[in-house]
């Protein structure tokens, strides 16, 4: 679900620390750094990075075309292979055949048959494209709050790993306690309250 | 200082109590919610609410969907016990106009519907597209946002008990207690 589809859901997360001046640069810097590697020709089976939010299958940060005003706009990019377990069974089995035929044998050991699969999947891997999944970012630097996309648990996940990676910034997820952790309108005294809380009984 | 998935799950209570009394609130004092807005929103009803009975032994969970005149359905699950643990919310300014999903426990907001942005024709399009966007959802999640502070506010202090949790509990009895046309 991307920013400017009809329909969006956002993860919001508070941004905890800053990063030295000048601040577009940095974040140019570790974007570039931390760009998605093509996996299309190697043996990897998943690829996380940074892409640009108006081309993310050429991604490029060059003249700061990551901010949009006063944000800084991005995507997460997950590539991802998904080898099919039919097609391993298919090449296995014709792999097995070859093996038996020219050793002779009626049935290979399991140590064998595993070491067939790995290469399958291996070949396999190389030959399949992977799929691409991407995700919107938005920074407000000022407000230090980042809006992530997509409720989906691992691709959150991999946002909080790379954003740390990348930047050297811890994401905080915005949710009742730690809203109230960071509203300026709660007292040290209030949050103490706050943690004593039990749920309300709305039962007479 | 809690860990994060601890404090999660553990005060995930606070956002389903807020979306109880945001329910509550929109019935009984709807058109005034979003007046001290620095454009006035007003708040309505989605034509969805899911609402979840916290037993210790299971967890029961009622959706209901459809029109607005059916909100009478959740009233029973709320005389049993039940809370809100989402709800479908439609907002409407001077010149905007949102529809989304608020869960409780997360405070996240999903199927964010917005009035349309202008369209894009080529690419120096798209800069004013996307601030345009993050104008709209701005306003609407600081509106949620000055809600769940004034909730907040109101939760650590004793008016939660003696005033809110009393005017709730009329409030789900004179709608019980309302004949169904």
């Amino acid at each position: 679900m991307s920013l400017l589809s009809s329909a969006v859901s956002i993860t919001r997360y508070r941004v905890n620390g800053r990063i030295e001046d000048p601040v577009t640069e940095a974040v140019y810097t570790g974007l570039r750094k931390n760009m998605l590697p093509e996996i299309d020709d190697v043996e990897s089976a998943q690829s996380v990075g940074w892409t640009s939010f108006q081309d993310p299958f050429t991604p490029s940060f060059e003249g700061s075309s990551f901010v949009y005003g006063s944000y800084f706009v991005f995507s997460l990019r997950i590539d991802k292979k998904t080898i099919p377990s039919k097609l391993v069974q298919k090449y296995m089995a014709i792999e097995i055949a070859k093996k038996c035929q020219a050793t002779g044998r009626e049935f290979l050991s399991r140590n064998e048959k595993k070491m067939i699969k790995d290469n399958v999947t291996s070949l396999l891997g190389l030959r399949i494209p992977a799929t691409p999944n991407i995700y919107n970012v938005m920074w407000n630097y000022e407000t230090s709050l980042v809006w992530f996309f997509t409720h989906l648990k691992g691709a959150n996940e991999e946002l909080e790993t790379l954003f740390k990676t990348t930047f050297d910034l811890v994401l905080t997820r915005i949710f009742p306690f730690t809203f109230a952790e960071s509203f300026p309108g709660m007292s040290g005294f209030d949050l103490d309250l706050l943690t004593t809380l039990s749920p309300t009984k709305m039962l007479r | 200082m809690l860990d994060i998935a601890t404090a999660y799950n553990r005060y995930g209570f606070i956002g389903h109590e807020f979306l109880t009394w945001l329910w509550y609130l929109i019935e009984t004092d709807g058109h005034r919610l979003g007046q001290s807005q620095p454009q006035p929103i007003l708040l309505a009803l989605g034509k969805r609410i899911v609402l979840e009975n916290p037993r210790e032994d299971h967890a029961e969970k009622i959706t209901i969907k459809g029109d607005y005149a059916n909100f009478e359905a959740g009233i029973l699950p709320l005389r049993q016990g039940s809370l809100v643990t989402e709800l479908s919310l439609e907002a409407k300014s001077a010149e905007m106009t949102w529809e989304f999903n608020l869960k409780g426990e997360s405070l996240s907001v999903s199927s964010m519907k917005m009035s349309t942005t202008g369209p894009i024709e080529s690419l120096d399009d798209v800069e004013g597209a996307v601030l345009e966007k993050v104008y709209l959802l701005e306003t609407i999640l600081q509106f949620i946002d000055t809600l769940f502070e004034r909730f907040l506010k109101m939760r650590v202090t004793k008016d939660w008990d003696e005033k809110a949790v009393p005017e709730i509990q009329q409030w789900i009895i004179k709608n019980e207690a309302r004949p169904t046309l």
